[in-house]
């Protein structure tokens, strides 16, 4: 007999996990902010809403828990009068779940961490429609395997996500956006400890600095001492999102010209894009992994069909 | 006597074809077939004896470890995987006369790659050393486990090990980017990669905290901390336990997050005092062991709001003047598991995580249940993020008294859950809370965690009887009879 608080106990979930049901291939439609990830649903997919609302926020544990379809802006909008977000990125129309399923982490992962990081509990709907619980409540766990970080980036193919428990960090005293030109964007790496984003586009380097008030100006007087540095807000991001090992960023100015515009989050390896670049193929035995893991999770193919996770 | 049986000291039928054929892969003086190594490797650092290991192999590269895990197969044996045996839930010892697969020859630092912050080692590099390896490039391994001196990579990987500095850097599954792995069927395959964000599912996440019953990881891609530019150690005093959680909390509440927030009791003070001379205060209920680092600015403004919040509460403040004070007040509580040996012969040092705001209740309900049972218990623990360590110590000579031991550890496992907390912060499941999983997990909850497993090893011989209680575990490999015995025989 279990001692902890049942999924069950939820009737949103339990609903969800009916509506979810046992056969037939579905797929669970978040903010839809990147519905043609992995190559787009099957039509013939049944479309579910995630159920909404934030269950509650711990604000002196450092813990938040939302159900999957609520919006990621609101849920930063909710925490914002304890000091506190999470390491989620926010884009407009995003939600939580959907925000989970597609695992990247946002512009300033430098700063607040990893969105794979930050996921402490998920309940989630299997297979055959019965509601799991990954992980646990608390900030520090290891009791079980970790299905948790497995669900994360997984879009939506082995399980649906119902409701999570982030872990919420402080917002710091200072965040302020400038814009450096001519320098190189390593040497920021290197001296500017408080960046929470580095972008570069070959010529203007973007900082955001976040820290303590003495900190955040102890390196701006820094980076003027390396260029010119004035208050800017972060660029526009280019469509197509790739991710390289971060020392490969430095030789994107002297890449092929196909790719068009960039702009590259230094120090971390995703970079933006205007074209496409072919990503380099898995290790075809990790494919045939994932492709156990699909199968024992969902042996039927029900969840997400269509959709494409790496390689598989 | 618990903690000396072992229950088969017979080599396993069949043992010397095993022998020949790993000798005849490994080479002689990389397998060992002797009393001496078999019991060595039958236990781990908890209470915990399994069966008598089977043969103990050191291969030192990754085509070897293929072919113990192969030959392992052919015998139909399961394969143990070992560090240094540090771990606390006997979730290294093994069962059924498993293939050994020592991982100590493959302690290389492979390459430090500073402009990208990551290194790949040998899964048997240690942990400190690894740390005093990258100290000339400012660079270091957050996760800090107690048993940082000893303890191994590939072991932080299987248990996904914490360590007092993990409140504010996290745990080891944050800081591994990518590991080779040979799996059940000796095929070797990569997760996770040096990119950003590697495509796929996230096997590198799954494959950590999984205890052996995975893989074996054969190199492993570690992400590197830059070393802080500052940090202030604080020793808070408090006239009761009370006070010194209220002031966890509001420390947290404040939206501070400091390096590390370590609390000692007052029979863990005076253990460690008689042991070590750290310097505490004796007359003190509790103490708070705080670091705040960063910069320079943070750390004064960590430092002045942490001091500002402790005195608020009746706190006594201490800053550490200098490095060598620094180091001594961490020597005390680094002390703290080898003060206690010296007041009982036997100790049980548990590992359960509470909500910060539950901590005074927990830490009443676990006084009243060790009390109950004439027991003795005391707490060193990461107080920052509710991770208790309370510690029984005893006497395993005197009748009746494990069993009240095991009785206490089962009642603190109850509250913990009751209080809305996990089974295990850091040290894992293992053997020890294995059959507790149950408490925390519905059958549907371990069925998927079993199909996991059962992805990466169809064939069930990495580490058997792990984790998962039965029925959800596989044990058709090999006669796990021993298996059905707990942590305390």
């Amino acid at each position: 007999m279990g001692l902890i608080r049942s999924p069950e106990s939820d009737p949103i979930l339990v609903d969800f996990a009916s509506e979810i049901g046992s056969v037939g291939p579905v797929v669970v439609r978040g903010g839809g902010t990147h519905w043609d990830l992995g190559g787009g649903s099957d039509p013939a997919a049944r479309e579910v809403r995630p159920p909404e609302g934030i269950v509650g926020i711990r604000a002196e544990e450092m813990t938040v828990e939302a159900r999957a379809g609520t919006l990621v802006s609101e849920l930063h909008e909710a925490l914002r009068p304890f000091g506190q977000r999470t390491s989620l990125p926010e884009s407009p129309g995003s939600t939580v779940g959907g925000t989970l399923a597609v695992g990247w982490s946002g512009i300033a992962r430098l700063g607040r961490g990893q969105t794979r990081d930050s996921v402490l509990q998920v309940h989630y709907v299997s297979a055959e429609g019965r509601l799991i619980t990954a992980g646990g409540p608390t900030v520090k766990n290891v009791s079980g395997f970790d299905m948790c970080r497995l669900l994360v980036g997984s879009l939506g193919t082995l399980g649906c996500m119902a409701d999570m428990i982030l872990r919420t960090r402080p917002i710091p005293e200072v965040e302020v956006w400038h814009r450096v030109v001519d320098v190189d964007p390593a040497e920021v790496l290197r001296r500017c400890r408080t960046s929470a984003s580095i972008l570069w586009d070959g010529r203007s380097t973007w900082v955001l600095s976040a820290g303590y008030r003495a900190d955040v100006d102890s390196d701006l007087r820094a980076l003027s001492e390396l260029g010119s540095l004035r208050p800017d807000h972060p660029p526009d991001l280019p469509p197509i999102r790739w991710s390289r090992r971060p020392s490969d960023l430095f030789d994107m100015s002297r890449a092929d010209a196909a790719v068009g515009r960039f702009v590259a989050e230094i120090g971390v390896g995703v970079v933006h894009t205007e074209n496409p670049v072919e990503p380099s193929p898995p290790s075809p035995g990790t494919v045939a992994l994932q492709r156990r893991i699909k199968d024992a999770l969902d042996p039927t193919g029900r969840f997400n069909p269509g959709r494409r996770v790496g390689g598989i | 006597m618990f903690g000396t049986r072992l229950r088969k000291t017979r080599p396993h039928a069949g043992d010397d074809r095993c022998v020949a054929d790993l000798v005849a892969a490994l080479g002689v003086e990389r397998v060992r077939s002797d009393g001496a190594a078999r019991l060595l490797a039958s236990t781990d650092a908890s209470i915990f004896r399994g069966g008598a290991a089977g043969p103990v192999c050191f291969p030192d590269s990754t085509p070897q470890v293929q072919a113990c895990v192969r030959i392992a197969a052919v015998h139909r044996r399961p394969v143990v995987a070992r560090g240094a045996g540090s771990g606390l839930t006997g979730a290294a010892a093994p069962l059924g006369s498993a293939v050994v697969v020592s991982t100590t020859r493959m302690n290389r630092v492979l390459e430090v790659d500073v402009e990208n912050r990551t290194a790949w080692v040998g899964p048997g590099v240690i942990n400190l050393d690894l740390t005093h390896h990258l100290g000339p490039h400012g660079l270091h391994f957050a996760p800090d486990p107690s048993s940082q001196q000893v303890c191994t990579i590939g072991g932080n990987v299987a248990n996904n090990s914490g360590g007092p500095h993990c409140l504010a850097y996290g745990v080891t599954s944050a800081h591994i980017l990518a590991m080779e792995v040979v799996l059940s069927d000796g095929e070797v395959v990569m997760l996770g990669g040096l990119d950003a964000e590697p495509a796929g599912y996230d096997l590198r996440g799954a494959f950590i905290g999984s205890e052996g019953m995975f893989g074996i990881a054969t190199r492993i891609a570690v992400r590197l901390t830059p070393d802080p530019p500052a940090v202030r150690t604080l020793l808070l005093s408090f006239a009761d336990v009370d006070s010194a959680a209220a002031t966890v909390g509001a420390i947290i509440a404040a939206g501070l997050v400091p390096a590390a927030v370590e609390m000692m009791d007052r029979r863990c003070v005076e253990a460690v005092e008689d042991f070590v001379h750290a310097g505490y205060p004796r007359d003190a209920e509790a103490v708070l062991l705080i670091d705040v680092d960063g910069m320079a600015g943070g750390v004064e403004a960590q430092a002045t709001k942490v001091d500002e919040i402790a005195r608020g509460l009746g706190g006594r403040v201490r800053v550490a003047a200098d490095e060598e004070e620094r180091q001594l007040l961490w020597k005390g509580r680094k002390s703290a598991f080898g003060a206690i040996a010296r007041i009982k012969p036997d100790y049980y040092l548990h590992d359960t995580v509470v909500p910060r705001g539950k901590l005074v209740e927990v830490l009443r309900a676990i006084h009243e249940i060790v009390d109950r049972h004439g027991l003795l218990v005391l707490n060193v623990f990461h107080a920052g993020d509710g991770n208790l360590h309370p510690i029984i110590a005893y006497d395993s000579r005197q009748p009746g008294m494990s069993e009240k031991v095991r009785e206490a550890g089962r009642e603190i496992i109850e509250v913990s859950l009751a209080a809305g907390g996990v089974l295990s912060g850091e040290h894992g499941i293992g053997v020890e809370k294995r059959d507790f999983m149950p408490l925390m997990f519905s059958d549907d909850d371990l069925d998927q965690q079993a199909r996991l497993r059962g992805a990466f090893d169809g064939l069930c011989m990495m580490n058997p009887g792990k984790v998962l209680p039965s029925p959800h575990s596989c044990s058709d490999i090999t006669e796990l009879t021993e298996a059905k015995g707990d942590l305390w025989g």
